[in-house]
This record gives structure tokens, sequence and C-alpha cells, in this order.
């Protein structure tokens, strides 16, 4: 487990409510190094909790507990919340679903990303905008001069999905989690957005997890993928090999798909099965 | 059955996600509303307060144990005593007696502000929303005449016009304040106009009125019974202020006010003329604050699902 | 049954002017299924609007079987022609029962005998009784999603109005509606004008499909045009490419249209 980039054991996420606790994330345990892992499930699987539990980014009343969450040989856990922010940033950064939210309305977008480097380097502020601009360079906007001084409301979604990805990368982290980070844009410029991601994450060397619900999708830009449910993890599958799958839940999420080429018959249904809540602890994931 | 299962059956009854009627659904979310509110306890202390005031209101007349009205020159100006609880004013009326009263004047004034100036705002508010374009111009600018003012100021004005007493002073509290309302009720009406629910009982057929009242108009109430509550505290305190100022509940009526205005004179030898119905306002409007808080907690649509 | 021609919509005036719909045209036949896809801004969504009669400042021609409509609806025209909406958590009124919201349109065209026809349809989209009385914050968002077609339903219109009905939903929830939908198509012989983002939801649910840019309608494919990959313009085979996934080659001849 050493040589992991992120190694997550026993994870344990659950909220308290007034009909009692709910089990949001239940003995989620995988290792990555740096590679690009796709964590895929649907709406209450536990993916988004998972990402958040990593960072510590969960509201104060969630109660999270896990065996180990080891991040370059540093246990994320033992960590004091100051030390932790020294984590956010430098170590693992996240990018959100929508960029509206994540970026402050009030300021220019050059002034945040140039904001995000001067919190993790000391460095003068010509040198800081100079790495700004680099970086929006490298997210492929084409005047990056005149988007520095744009306000989040002036530019486009797959713009501001740039610049977020931008402003996330420029403290060079290590670890990029990326939680639905196309999912409000077109399927075009989603894809566009996703090969910048891919070329910097592989000219970086850096580790990617990227949540999504989109299966097909996960399986053609990842290389190994997580599928949860309830909480659980329900296998860990090489993304080239995803359609061999024979986990239940694996095959009824892919036949579920409406297909360009498929016939008008109904769709195939997905009958969940409570068993799959039960099954063991699984192993740890070796790369 | 024992009482514990009587009560757990009722419980599951209320809390059950697949009720049977109409009357059980609505119970239950009544229920969840309570639970909530309990949750927050100077919420239930503000609610005491006030049902206390309330009981007090309706048994005034056996719980005083004076006339409020009646004078008695040998015993003026009498300080806290077991015969006197809260002592006696400069004409010799005892105060506790008053203020039992006074809560009924107290009372009349918050019910018909509230029952006069919500529904004018919440009308004047949905409608403007709704329709937009010139009948919202004219309805707020008409709204934005009346914020102008300062609320005590314009009371006066319609006080001196309408001459003092206690219907006046309400009449001119209520005119001073509906515009809250119809602002607060317009901007959820805008937030409400465009959403997906509105569109598609439109798109059934359904005309203006309909809407307004049976889709609209629920949306904005819970804010609206909020914002009315939190301003109970301070239509007490107008109403207080005109009472002070000669201008409301006329001598001798026990108006909480008018009792705080008299007794200023003796302030600093017979403190308790003025101290005992100015603890009665601060208390009253403080309940009327917490209970206000509380509400917002339970009935906030933003807090739904 | 349905003939849109040369509608235009235009928002705005002088610089902030914005040609959103611009001479789009096609008909629909009863029992058909035509499909509106298309990016962000394309206008597919608005063309929608027009039909349903949420937008009044469109010019051009909108025949609902065979008799034009006018920018004012007549009541009788709400019983022809209804409407699901996308998110299945925006368009249930929060503070109304189920049955409350189902009653509301039986009321309104003074229809009667409302219990049976509730009952009815919350069967016909396989919900039943036992969700009648809860509040929508007590369903799921596939059951809330199968309530707003019960609300389409129980007018018993002939032309079903889909604003992209499955893209809020999971993928196997979006299984359950997709069928449901085609199951009272079938039943019902109603048209459908389904407006979606996702090639693979349109070639699924329909025969014609018009592609849109830009307000602008690229061209009108049937779907075996979009199985055999015989496309004629260059957009709607990026829009092809771009949906069968990550292919890093491929994105790099994107275009901008």
């Amino acid at each position: 487990m050493d040589n992991h980039l992120l190694s997550v054991k026993n994870l344990c996420v659950s909220f308290p409510s007034p009909k009692g606790a709910v089990d949001a994330v239940r003995h989620v345990s995988f290792a990555m190094g740096r590679e690009k892992i796709g964590i895929v499930g649907e709406s209450g699987s536990g993916k988004s909790v998972t990402g958040r539990a990593v960072l510590r980014l969960l509201p104060p009343y969630a109660r999270v507990t896990a065996g180990h969450i080891i991040y370059q040989g540093r246990d994320l856990q033992s960590l004091s919340e100051k030390e932790m922010r020294g984590i956010r940033g430098r170590g693992i950064s996240m990018v959100m679903q929508d960029p509206k939210y994540s970026l402050n309305p009030v300021r220019t977008v050059g002034r945040q990303i140039r904001e995000a480097y001067e919190i993790n380097h000391t460095v003068s502020r010509h040198e800081a905008r100079r790495q700004a601009l680099e970086m929006l360079e490298a997210v492929r906007i084409r005047n990056p001069e005149q988007v520095y001084h744009l306000y989040p409301h002036e530019v486009s979604g797959g713009m501001g999905q740039r610049i977020m990805i931008a402003m996330m990368l420029v403290p060079k982290p290590g670890l990029l989690i990326a939680d639905e980070p196309t999912s409000a844009l077109d399927v075009t410029v989603q894809l566009q957005v996703l090969a910048i991601l891919d070329d910097l994450v592989s000219q970086r060397g850096m580790g990617l997890i990227f949540i999504s619900h989109d299966l097909e999708l996960v399986s053609s830009f990842c290389d190994r993928i997580i599928i949860m449910y309830g909480g659980r993890i329900m296998e860990v599958v090489a993304a080239d090999r995803l359609h061999e799958s024979s986990h239940p839940y694996t095959r009824g999420l892919l036949n579920c798909l409406p297909k360009i080429d498929g016939d008008r018959k109904p769709l195939p249904t997905l009958q969940r099965d409570d068993a799959w809540l039960e099954q063991p602890e699984n192993q740890e994931e070796v790369i | 059955m024992t009482r514990k299962q009587k009560i757990q059956g009722a419980r599951a009854w209320l809390l059950t996600d697949t009720p049977d009627s109409a009357f059980q659904a609505a119970a239950g979310r009544f229920y969840l509303g309570l639970l909530e509110f309990f949750h927050n306890r100077l919420a239930v202390v503000g609610l005491l307060i006030i049902l206390a005031l309330i009981t007090t209101a309706i048994f005034a007349p056996q719980i005083a144990p004076f006339d409020p009205v009646a004078t008695d020159l040998a015993n003026r100006l009498q300080p806290l005593s077991a015969h006197h609880w809260f002592g006696t004013d400069e004409m010799g009326r005892d105060i506790f007696s008053r203020i039992v009263w006074g809560s009924r004047l107290t009372l009349y004034v918050i019910i018909l502000v509230a029952v006069i100036a919500a529904p004018v705002g919440i009308l004047v508010g949905t409608v403007s929303g709704y329709f937009g374009g010139s009948i919202d111009t004219v309805l707020m600018r008409i709204t934005d005449i009346f914020l102008a003012f300062p609320k005590l100021i314009l009371a006066l004005a319609f006080v001196a016009a309408l001459g003092p007493g206690i219907e006046n002073a309400i009449i001119a509290i209520s005119i001073t304040s509906w515009p809250p309302y119809a602002r607060i009720a317009r901007a959820e009406t805008l937030t409400i106009r465009n959403s997906d629910f509105i569109r598609a009982i439109r798109l059934q057929g359904a005309g203006p009125l309909r809407i307004i009242t049976k889709h609209i108009m629920p949306l904005c109430l819970s804010s609206l019974i909020v914002r009315v509550t939190l301003d109970m505290a301070g239509i007490i305190l107008t109403a207080a202020g005109l009472g002070f100022l000669g201008l409301g509940a006329q001598p001798p009526s026990p108006e909480w006010g008018a009792m705080t205005s008299a007794g200023r004179s003796f302030i600093l030898d017979q403190w308790w003329l003025i101290t005992m119905p100015g603890t009665a306002i601060f208390v009253v409007s403080l309940a009327f604050n917490l209970l206000g808080d509380g509400l917002r907690e339970v009935l906030d649509p933003k807090s739904d699902s | 049954m349905l003939r849109v021609d040369r509608l235009n919509v235009i928002f705005g005036l002088g610089a902030a002017k914005n040609h959103a719909v611009k001479d789009v045209s096609f008909t629909a036949a009863r029992g058909d299924s035509f499909g509106l896809v298309g990016e962000s801004g394309s206008g597919k969504s608005t063309v929608l609007n027009c039909i349903s009669g949420l937008l009044a400042n469109w010019d051009g021609t909108i025949e609902v079987d065979g008799s034009p409509v006018f920018h004012k609806r007549h009541m009788s025209f709400y019983r022809k022609v209804q409407m699901v909406f996308q998110d299945p958590y925006g368009s249930l009124h929060p503070r109304h029962t189920i049955d409350q919201t189902l009653k509301e349109p039986i009321a309104i065209h003074r229809l009667g005998d409302a219990n049976r026809r509730v009952d009815r349809v919350l069967r016909e989209v396989g919900l039943g009784p036992r969700f009648r009385f809860r509040y929508p914050h007590q369903l799921s968002g596939g059951q809330r999603q199968r309530v707003a077609v019960a609300r389409a339903l129980i007018l018993e219109p002939e032309i079903i109005l889909l604003d992209e009905p499955t893209s809020a939903l999971d993928v196997s929830i979006q299984a359950e509606v997709l069928n449901l939908l085609q199951e009272i198509r079938a039943e019902r012989n109603l048209t459908y004008v389904l407006v979606s983002h996702d090639l693979a939801v349109v070639s699924h649910m329909c025969d014609r499909i018009a592609v849109m840019n830009r307000g602008e309608t690229v061209e009108i494919i049937d779907r075996r045009q979009l199985q055999s990959g015989s496309l004629k313009e260059r957009y709607t085979r990026q829009l092809l490419t771009a949906s069968k996934g990550y292919d890093r080659a491929a994105i790099d001849q994107f275009q901008d249209f």
C-alpha cells in the first residue's frame, strides 16, 4: 500500500436523521495510483459522499469512520484541520458539477485563479498572474488575457467549467477529484473538457477520481471503474473489460440504456437485489 | 390495548408514508411540523407566553382583583404589596388589574391588524407578481409610496386625520403595515410563477384566479405567517407608541402604552407605574419574536423535501 | 395531427435581439413520435413551448388536428395537447397531494367522476392507489415523473409534448419511464413530440427526428439513417460521434457550428 497515491480502507459514512441514521457509504475500500479511476453509481449510491469524505468536506454532523485514508503516505484522518487545508488544493483538489456555484460571482475569474495559486505559493503578484494565464492557456482558452478579466456570469457553461479546472489545477495537486464535472454541459463540450482533463492528467502524472452517473462515458474515459450501489462497492473492473462484467448490477445498468442501434423493444429494467448490500466487505484492490 | 400501544399506533398512523386519505396526509404533515416546532425550546416558551396572554384576555374579569377603571384617590401611588401586587397608579387604580384588562386591548389590536393587513398585502403582492407589466408597476408604486414614510409618522398622520381612539389606531397601523407583506408576497410569486408546476396547471387550462388563489397563495402564506408573527412585536410597539402619545386608546381605558405614558412623570419616585406595563409590552413582543423564529423553521418552504 | 410551418421566435429587441427559432417546420401524423434533438440553446424547447401555448410571441403556423391554433388558446385545446416537463421535482406543487394534483384538471374542465378517473390513471402509470394521498416529497424521482405523466393523461389528450422527460432521472429509472411512455402511446394511439439532448433516447422513442442547432433545423432524419450513419450534415455526424463516448482522437476534429 506504500506505493499507492491514495488508499482508502473500510470507509463508512452515516448521516443522522429523524428516522434513524442513514448509511451513505458502507465499508468502502480502494487504492489507486496515478491513473484515471471512475466511480459510477446512481443517485444515492454514495459516490459523491465518498469523494467528499476523502477531503473531509462533509458537514460536521456526518459520522465518518475509516480504517485509513492514506494519501502519499500520510493518513488524512490524523491531520489537524490546518494541515488538512494544506492538503486541499496542493495535495488533492476537487472540481464540482456546476461552476456557477463554485466561482465567486463578484470577482474576475483571473483573480480567483491567481488567488488559488497564491494561497499555496509565496510568490509575487506578477508571477501568480503569469501562472494563472498559463493555466488558462492549458485548459485551451484561446484568449486568456481577455478571459482573465471576465466575471463568472460572462462566461459560458463550458468555459466556466474549464476555468474551474484551471483554478483547481493551478496549485499543482497530485490528485484531482472531479464530481460530475461535465454533467451540466452539452455532449461535445463535455468531451472537449474531458480531453483537457485527460491531457493534463497524463502530462503531470496526476491521479484522477472521476465521479459520474454515466457508465458508458466513464468506461470510455477511465482506466478502472468502481461501481457503487447503496453505499457499497459492487465491483471494480478495468474499463476495457466492463462489457464482460458478470455482476448483475453492472449488467443491469448497461442493459437498461437505450441504444442508437437498438430495436424498439421495451428496455430491460434493473431488478435490484437486497443481497448486494449484504455481501462481505470487499477486498483491497491492488493495481 | 394499553395506553402506550395506542400512542404508538397513533404515531405510526401519522408518520406513515402511505396515507389512505387526504385527512391522514394533512394530519401527518401537521404532526411533523409540530415535532419540529417543539424541538425549538425558545419558540415553545414564546408560544406559552402568547397562550397565557390569550387566557388572561379571556378570563380578565375572573383574574383581575379590582375594577381597572375605578379610581380610589385615597390609595394613589401605593407601592407593591400583597393587596396591590403591582401597586396603584396616580388615580389609585390597581396596576395589575389594568394590565390584565389591557391584554384584551393588545390582543384586539394584534388580531385586527393581522386580519386587515396580511390579506391586503398577499392580494396586492400575488396579483402584482403574477401579472407583471403595468399592473405590477401601478401596484408596486403605490406600495412604494406607503413604504417611503416612516411607519409611526404615517400612523400618526392617519390618526390625526381620523381622530384619536383605539379603532382608528388599528386602521392606521393596518394601513401602514401591509406594504412589506405585499413586497414579500410579490417576491415569492415571482419565483413561483415560472416554476414548472405553475406552467403545468396553465397548460391544463387554469385561469389566473385559480392559479393565484389555489397554487400561489398557499406557498406565499407560510413566509407571510412568519413575517406577520415577527411583526407583531412592532405592531404592539406602534400601538403602545400611539397610546403613549395620547393618540391611541383614550383614558381611562387600560392600554399598556397609554399607561406607560401616564407613568412617565412618576418615573423617579414611583417606578412601578411605568415599569409594569413596560415589562408587559416587552414580554409579549419578545414572545411573538420567539414564536416567529420557531415558525420560520417549520414553515419555510425552502426546508421542504 | 400536428403541423408546424415556418415557426419563428424572436426574443428581445435591438442589440439584445435573439432569433431563437428560425423557420422551423415539421409534421407529425396521428400515432407518430417525432423527436427534436439538439444542444442547449438550439431552440428545441422553445418550439415545444410555442406549441403548448406557454410562449405567445411566435410567428408562423401551428395546426392541431387540421385546425390552426392562435396565440390565445381555447379551453378545448388543453384537452387535446398536454405536456410533461423535465424536472420531476419542480413540476409538482409541493403542498398538494397527488390526489389534489390529479383532480385539479378534472375540476377545471368540469369532467366529473373524479375519483374513478384518478384511480384509473394512477393504475395506468403503474403507481396504484397507495400513492394517491402522498405529497411529492414522499415520492422518488421516477414516481414523481409517473405522476407527471398521469397528470398529462388525465384529460385524455391526443398529443403529448415531452420536454426532456427522463434527463433528470437515473438510467434505470429512465428505462422504466421510457417503457411506460411507449406502452401508453401504443395503447392510446397518442402523438408524441419528444425533446431531448440524448440521441440514444430519441432514437429509441422516435421515428423521425429534427436535428436543431442555433434555432434552425439542420436536417430531418429518420432513425434508420441515424443507425446506419448515413447523415448528410456534418453537425449531425459530430453529434453522433460525441454520443458514442470518449474518443481522444475524434475530439480534436470537433468543430464549432
